[in-house]
């Protein structure tokens, strides 16, 4: 997980799933016909055109208002599909997006504060876009796995609310990392939705301002201190077990609805050692259990297929890549299973029982897999 | 300027006896250098110091203000891999000594791929950024290197007081970053370190600043953490006579890939601030074996004096350190002052970062600090880390590349 941040990151990881969509697609529209003037002032939002061809679409933006403002453009349920926040005033930005045919909305937000003053606007035509038939099999099988890791994580999470509920301390602890493996495999996709990683898998530390430990922590972590570190299941601790299977049923139902782009997945698996280099190399991320490597380990699995399925197009593009990456992958496996009796387990060493010197040489090879691996994204759409 | 430097008579005619003296030490050295600065000796602020010659930057050249030094360990075993990694550093290293970004630069390029430089130094000028790269030991016991291991590159002996920390020791190779401007320097290190991983990793590293010596005869030497005036009589880029003799790999000396190299000695010297901030300004004199405002040797009225070595101390730094003492011995310095916070105890973690090149470590370094084991300074400084890295000779041109003579089979 990552420590909560300001709502405006959470859109703007979103914004980014849903921008980099256009990266696979050639609009044929005429130059000119993608621009969309858009005129903020602090009281109005001016849209040169309110129907334009879907595909590639340009906002020329200028702020003629006394105030910094943000524009937005937005699907119906308000998801976000591009934004560009910190335009001052008297300055002029161009935001991209690509846009498939239907109803969207543009908001411009003086100030940068609220729902903003909205103007519809509707994408028209579809005309066919070229795309990579590859990969849109790539993200079709992606959002499957995805899904199925969901699926697969309820029943296991279900024994670890189950143990809390019963009050077995060490059935719990048992069962705690083991109901992670699912979660931690597709994070980033369940981190796009922005509201369900704050619930589940937030840590102390990455509570809000103004939030109180005592009533807004919620999730594993928080189950997690109670069973490693105070040591005792009370009422608090059983309800918890609820809200979290509650929490982790809405992402199994929206899950498979997630924004994913042969990009996203690219940089998710990216953002997944990312995950493995910030959290768990350190020991942050489970600093109760001791059970950094589970996580690692699922990270690095969840990275590895996301890879596999772009693995023919960026073989294609950059075959010098793939071979780094495919020696890279197995050399972190490698260094994982020394930490794990049997391979087939998920019984890894304690980290408080990794020392100093090992820690360095995961995390070596953390930045020897993370580095290309930044360069999928490239590799897949070139 | 180019790393050879151009040789000008009338001012080393001027540099008199050769010698700095050790680290912290070399508060020896008097001379008449100051004398000898004229305008066209320095470099235009935030100017590009020539990558190609025939030597590597960074050695004789003037030194620059600031450092960020990392030794790397070698991870892969794949010795076409590890070539590969020294030409994309060469090319690299082209790029950023010349003020460029590098590969296609910070930004401009794919929105969903992170850019092939990490974009901090941009609009920032070349700041006289050297890189110098050189190869530890260690590095030759790897790629079956070992028949063609200088014999100069030896394994340095424990030396007394040593208290070294190997996460602050050895490496396989290192880059020397020095720039006029710390961003520039540590631009250069990270944006090496990135194209690195998977073939190296980052052992150690460490930051400097206010350089503690010159190779340009200037007018003011300047001075360590501890006050005092150092390395006044270092050799300077200009001296060609004394950089051949003293610094320069000969064509004779060790095997051919090293010719026109050197040999350099890294080592950080953690300085026990407090307690010599508590001694007496004649006891801090006598332990150098100079005065503290004029940096004159003792008895003498001038820093540039011709030092009196029997007039010190027998254990006086400047005594123990100079060339006269070590029949000869002579290094370049170029050390720099290090901060790296307190060390949990409310002690500032500070002291030099000691910087020498030299032709054989085994006619400089280790015959001057063996000599320095007697030093009164020793109460006050403490040798916490130790490398030793031959470095190759320079990457002539725009084809040739860092390693080259080692590296190549034809070679």
């Amino acid at each position: 997980m990552r420590p909560a941040r300001p709502a405006s990151v959470v859109i703007a990881a979103a914004a980014a799933l849903a921008a980099v969509t256009g990266c696979t697609e050639k609009s044929d529209a005429k130059d000119g016909d993608h621009v969309i003037n858009v005129t903020a002032t602090d009281d109005k939002c001016q849209v040169s055109k309110k129907e334009f061809p879907a595909g590639h679409v340009e906002l020329a933006v200028e702020n003629k208002g006394s105030k910094v403002t943000e524009v937005y453009v937005l699907f119906p349920d308000d998801r976000v599909v591009t934004e560009r926040e910190n335009i001052g005033p008297g300055t002029k930005q161009r935001v991209t997006a690509e846009v498939k045919a239907g109803d969207y909305q543009i908001a411009c937000k003086p100030g940068m504060k609220g729902d903003g003053i909205r103007q519809a606007v509707k994408a028209t035509g579809g005309k066919a876009v070229q795309r990579d038939p590859r990969l849109d099999k790539a993200v079709a099988a992606y959002r499957a796995y995805v899904q199925q890791q969901a699926d697969e994580t309820l029943p296991k999470a279900e024994t670890f609310a189950k143990a809390v509920k019963s009050g077995d301390l060490e059935a719990a602890k048992k069962a705690y990392a083991l109901s992670r493996i699912g979660w931690e495999r597709t994070e980033p996709v369940a981190e796009s939705f922005g509201d369900i990683d704050p619930k589940v898998d937030v840590r102390e530390d990455g509570l809000e301002d103004g939030q109180d430990p005592a009533t807004d922590w919620t999730g594993w972590h928080r189950l997690e201190k109670a069973l490693w570190q105070d040591k005792k299941i009370g009422t608090r601790e059983k309800d918890l077990a609820d809200l979290l299977i509650k929490d982790l049923k809405d992402w199994q139902n929206r899950v498979g609805k997630a924004e994913i782009t042969p990009t996203s997945m690219a940089n998710g698996a990216k953002e997944l050692l990312d995950e493995v280099a910030t959290g768990k190399v350190t020991g942050e991320e489970e600093r109760y259990s001791h059970t950094d490597l589970v996580d690692f380990k699922a990270n690095v699995e969840g990275a590895q297929k996301s890879y596999a399925l772009l693995k023919p197009v960026a073989k294609e593009n950059d075959a010098a890549l793939v071979t780094e990456l495919d020696e890279q992958f197995a050399a972190l496996d490698k260094l994982l299973d020394r930490y794990r009796p049997n391979p087939r387990s998920y019984d890894f060493t304690s980290y408080d029982k990794v020392g100093k010197a090992d820690r360095k040489e995961l995390s070596d090879a953390v930045n020897a897999l993370a580095e290309p691996l930044s360069k999928l994204a490239a590799a897949v759409v070139k | 300027m180019t790393d050879t430097g151009s040789p000008s008579p009338s001012r080393r005619s001027l540099l008199g006896w050769g010698g700095a003296g050790l680290a912290i030490g070399a508060a020896a050295a008097g001379g008449a250098v100051a004398m000898a600065r004229t305008e066209d000796d320095s470099e235009p602020a935030g100017s590009a110091i020539a990558f190609h010659g025939p030597r590597q930057a960074g050695i004789a050249t003037p030194v620059q203000d600031r450092l960020h030094f990392a030794a790397f360990d070698v991870t892969t075993d794949d010795r076409d891999a590890f070539v590969r990694l020294l030409k994309d550093w060469t090319a690299a290293a082209r790029r950023m000594t010349a003020g460029h970004a590098v590969g296609e630069g910070a930004y401009g390029g794919l929105a969903e791929a992170p850019p092939d430089d990490t974009g901090e130094a941009l609009g920032l000028k070349p700041s006289r950024l050297t890189l110098t790269i050189g190869f530890g030991p260690s590095l030759f016991e790897k790629f079956d290197l070992t028949d063609r291991r200088p014999e100069a590159l030896v394994d340095l002996p424990k030396f007394a007081g040593d208290n070294l920390d190997k996460n602050r020791s050895g490496g396989d190779l290192c880059i020397q970053a020095c720039a006029d401007d710390p961003q520039v320097a540590v631009h250069a290190v990270r944006n090496l370190a990135r194209i690195g991983f998977g073939k190296v990793v980052i052992r150690w590293s460490q930051l400097g600043f206010g350089k503690t010596s010159s190779t340009t005869p200037e007018a003011q030497t300047p001075r360590n953490l501890m006050g005092f005036k150092d390395g006044t009589r270092n050799i300077a880029g200009t001296e060609t006579d004394r950089l051949k003799k003293f610094v320069w790999v000969d064509g004779k000396d060790g095997p051919p890939w090293m010719e026109g190299g050197s040999y350099l000695v890294a080592r950080r010297i953690r300085m026990h601030i407090e307690t010599w901030d508590r001694t007496s300004l004649q006891e801090q004199e006598d332990i150098f074996g100079r005065d503290k405002g004029e940096g004159a040797p003792v008895g003498k009225a001038k820093e540039r004096d011709e030092p009196f070595l029997k007039a010190m101390k027998p254990d006086a730094h400047v005594r123990l350190a100079h060339p006269d003492t070590n029949h000869g011995a002579t290094i370049l310095r170029r050390g720099y002052s290090f901060t790296d916070g307190t060390d949990g105890l409310g002690r500032l973690d500070a002291g030099l970062f000691f910087l020498a090149y030299q032709r054989d470590v085994r006619e400089g370094f280790i015959p001057i600090q063996r000599s320095l084991a007697a030093d009164a300074l020793n109460e006050y400084i403490q040798h916490v880390g130790s490398a030793l890295f031959a470095i190759p000779p320079g990457v002539r041109d725009q084809d040739d590349w860092w390693g080259r003579t080692l590296f190549s089979k034809e070679a």
